[in-house]
């Protein structure tokens, strides 16, 4: 994320402690009775031009991140900064304005388009909405728009019911890009597309990124689709980033039980490649009741005492970012080197997962 | 298209001739018939001799068992003719034609009304889900509906018929109208609207509770997808985003819930009607049952099972105009 000259240019998005809870009501007085944290202070940059790939299992919170950063949810807390513009701080009017400039693609074509409207109208009303030309110059925005996911310009005539899910899903890229933003989020764009189509469409998205400049957060739980697209990678679990690198980094020597897990499940054909299997025992916790001190230590097969009752420190190792006391420890203990640090912990967590006489996880 | 339309008009022939022959059957094994109910009110020295009573129920044709008479009704209205009313001596049709305007009055205008209420109403609620002044809305029409309409007219006619008696906001108690039919026509129509008020609260204060409630129901629903995501993410505003592409997603159901009011507006309210005393269908319908006039029974009844087919045939077609998805072939 940082590995760039060192005249920098500011990010374009830098994103500092979000939080974004949700009150639980109950009762007939609908009282709060608590908080669901879906995303609990979650820090990021990302310069222009670039992609990062943001990862986790389902339910932890990753969705949640994308909706934050254009407020289609309320953040309660931390600061999100696009630009020069903080996101938090804008009126009404202001944040109308940014939303041309931050867009999102979502997961499910078939939910995202409007059934009523036909494509011309489902493209025509952002550009509408933010003043952009009369009718000819729209016309043809929208059919440069939709020639560059590569549809033809009668779709704009056709109701969404009438296209298959990759063309549904180009329809939603055209009317994410027909407004000329400088960033996108792109909310597991090819999940719910066959495999067949998903490459398509991810080869669809690394054009228009180069065509047109633009900078993706790419939310995903497929990591093989990740390691293709972004440039850097932040691993979330229960709310939080637990690591984050440039992709490369992340993909070589992962610091982090839980991002040796995810990898691990990650089906590979190259031998080489291929990793001994971690499954981690139980499931996700609920974010309304986080566990004490590492969040991932009722699952992590390296758990120890301090695991249960601190929260781990953050390390940040030339942009390599990791939150974990065992990572930290192997990190000291080998000088900094993150290759020799990231081996041993592949190791302990091997040895803890192998090892059948001692369950996993004793909490 | 055509395929579907005559697939459905002989279905809806089919129901027709069910729910006429269940009605029928019904109303001929009710104890009684329409001499014995009228002699029983006539005075009992002139009683009719039993070879008379057996004279005009063969005129009648009542002396045949039910499935009979039945028959010979069903072949008269394949030839367009309804019958004669037996108790009241005029033909069904000319008898319907008379009551049925007061009543698309009544309930022409509670449909309107309700209606021009109900979706405001259920957008506004849909708009502040969860705030104070929602609730209180929600509550309000909770208990408007649990309230009964007749209940609520005997209140109506107590506070405006009685107790604001001789003042301006004074409201005739029953009747469709005080003058006399020569009476100028500016001066009926106000006189008739006058004593319309009262009925017409009645009919739309309970459907105007439920109907809202089903829009905002509907609308809640719909505003959790995901295309309400992206409309808001293409910068549209609030109230855009309801009502082009929330409401217009909930017209379904709408279009649903007005074919089937259509039977409504032309059946009208018994009990309403009949509080009122408002000369239209739902009392003519009353009356007819308690005469045991079986001709004006099931000529009504034939008009209501007519209009509710024909309602949800206009609601099915309905559909493939306010949704591409929908085709009705």
């Amino acid at each position: 994320m940082t590995d760039q000259g060192p005249v920098a240019e500011r990010p374009l998005l830098e994103v500092a402690g979000l939080e974004t809870h949700f009150p639980i009501r109950k009762g007939l007085l609908r009282r709060q009775a608590g908080t669901v944290r879906a995303v609990d202070g979650v820090s990021f940059s990302i310069p222009r031009g670039q992609t990062l790939g943001l990862v986790g299992e389902s339910g932890c919170g990753k969705t949640t991140v994308g909706r934050s950063l254009l407020r289609l949810v309320e953040p309660t807390g931390g600061s999100v900064r696009f630009a020069e513009t903080l996101v938090r701080d804008q009126p009404s009017r202001g944040l109308r304005a940014l939303r041309r400039r931050m867009q999102i693609v979502f997961q499910d074509p078939y939910g995202s388009l409007n059934p009523r409207m036909k494509v011309r109208a489902i493209l025509d009303e952002g550009l509408v909405i933010h003043g952009m030309g009369d009718r000819a110059a729209r016309h043809e925005r929208m059919v440069a728009a939709l020639e560059r996911t590569g549809l033809a310009a009668a779709a704009l005539d056709r109701y969404p019911h009438e296209f298959s899910g990759g063309q549904r899903q180009r329809i939603a890229i055209a009317r994410a890009v027909v407004l000329e933003p400088e960033f996108l989020v792109l909310d597991e764009p090819v999940s719910a597309l066959d495999v067949s189509i998903q490459a398509q469409v991810i080869n669809l998205l690394t054009e228009l990124k180069t065509e047109l400049g633009l900078t993706y957060l790419f939310i995903s739980h497929d990591l093989s689709v990740v390691e293709y697209l972004a440039d850097a990678v932040a691993v979330m679990y229960l709310g939080q980033i637990v690591e984050a690198a440039a992709a490369e980094q992340l993909y070589r020597q992962p610091l982090h039980p839980y991002t040796m897990a995810l990898f691990s499940a990650v089906p590979s054909v190259e031998k080489s490649r291929r990793r001994q299997r971690i499954v981690l025992s139980g499931d996700v916790p609920s974010p309304s009741r986080p566990p004490a001190g590492c969040r991932f230590h009722p699952r992590c097969p390296l758990a120890e005492t301090a695991c249960r009752e601190v929260d781990p420190p953050q390390v940040d190792l030339a942009g390599h970012r990791v939150h974990c006391h065992v990572a930290e420890r192997e990190l000291t203990r080998h000088g900094g080197d993150a290759a020799a640090a990231s081996a041993a912990v592949q190791a302990a967590v091997n040895a803890a997962t192998t090892d059948l006489s001692r369950p996993s996880s004793d909490v | 298209m055509a395929t579907f339309l005559l697939r459905r008009f002989l279905l809806g022939l089919i129901t027709l001739a069910v729910i006429t022959l269940i009605v029928y059957g019904l109303a001929r094994s009710m104890p009684g018939n329409p001499l014995t109910v009228q002699l029983g009110e006539s005075d009992p020295s002139r009683k009719l001799n039993p070879a008379d009573q057996q004279r005009m129920l063969e005129i009648y044709g009542l002396d045949k068992p039910w499935p009979v008479g039945y028959l010979q009704w069903l072949s008269r209205v394949a030839q367009g003719d309804l019958g004669r009313s037996i108790t009241r001596k005029q033909p069904v049709t000319q008898l319907i034609g008379e009551r049925v305007g007061p009543t698309v009055l009544i309930s022409g205008t509670a449909l309107v009304l309700t209606w021009l209420l109900a979706i405001p109403l259920g957008l506004y609620a849909s708009a502040r889900g969860g705030h104070a002044d929602e609730r209180v809305i929600g509550i309000a029409l909770y208990v408007l509906y649990s309230f009964p309409a007749f209940v609520a007219a005997l209140f109506l006619q107590v506070i405006f018929a009685v107790w604001l008696q001789g003042t301006r906001w004074e409201l005739p108690l029953f009747g469709m109208t005080d003058l006399p039919s020569d009476a100028s026509w500016p001066a009926r129509s106000l006189d008739i609207a006058r004593h319309a008020i009262l009925p017409v609260i009645c009919q739309t204060y309970v459907s105007l509770a439920y109907s809202s409630r089903f829009i905002k129901a509907n609308l809640e629903e719909v505003v959790r997808q995901d295309f309400i995501r992206t409309a808001r993410a293409k910068g549209a505003g609030p109230w855009r985003v309801l009502i082009r592409h929330a409401f217009r997603n909930t017209l379904i159901p709408l279009v649903t819930l007005l074919g089937l009011s259509l039977p409504a507006l032309v059946g009208g309210s018994v009990i309403i009607e009949q509080i009122f005393t408002w000369p239209g269908m739902g009392r003519l319908f009353f009356e007819s049952i308690r005469e045991r006039d079986y001709p004006t029974i099931m000529g009504l009844t034939f008009m209501f099972s007519l209009l509710t087919l024909a309602g949800q045939l206009l609601a099915d077609v309905l559909y493939s105009l306010v949704d591409p998805r929908v085709s009705v072939d």
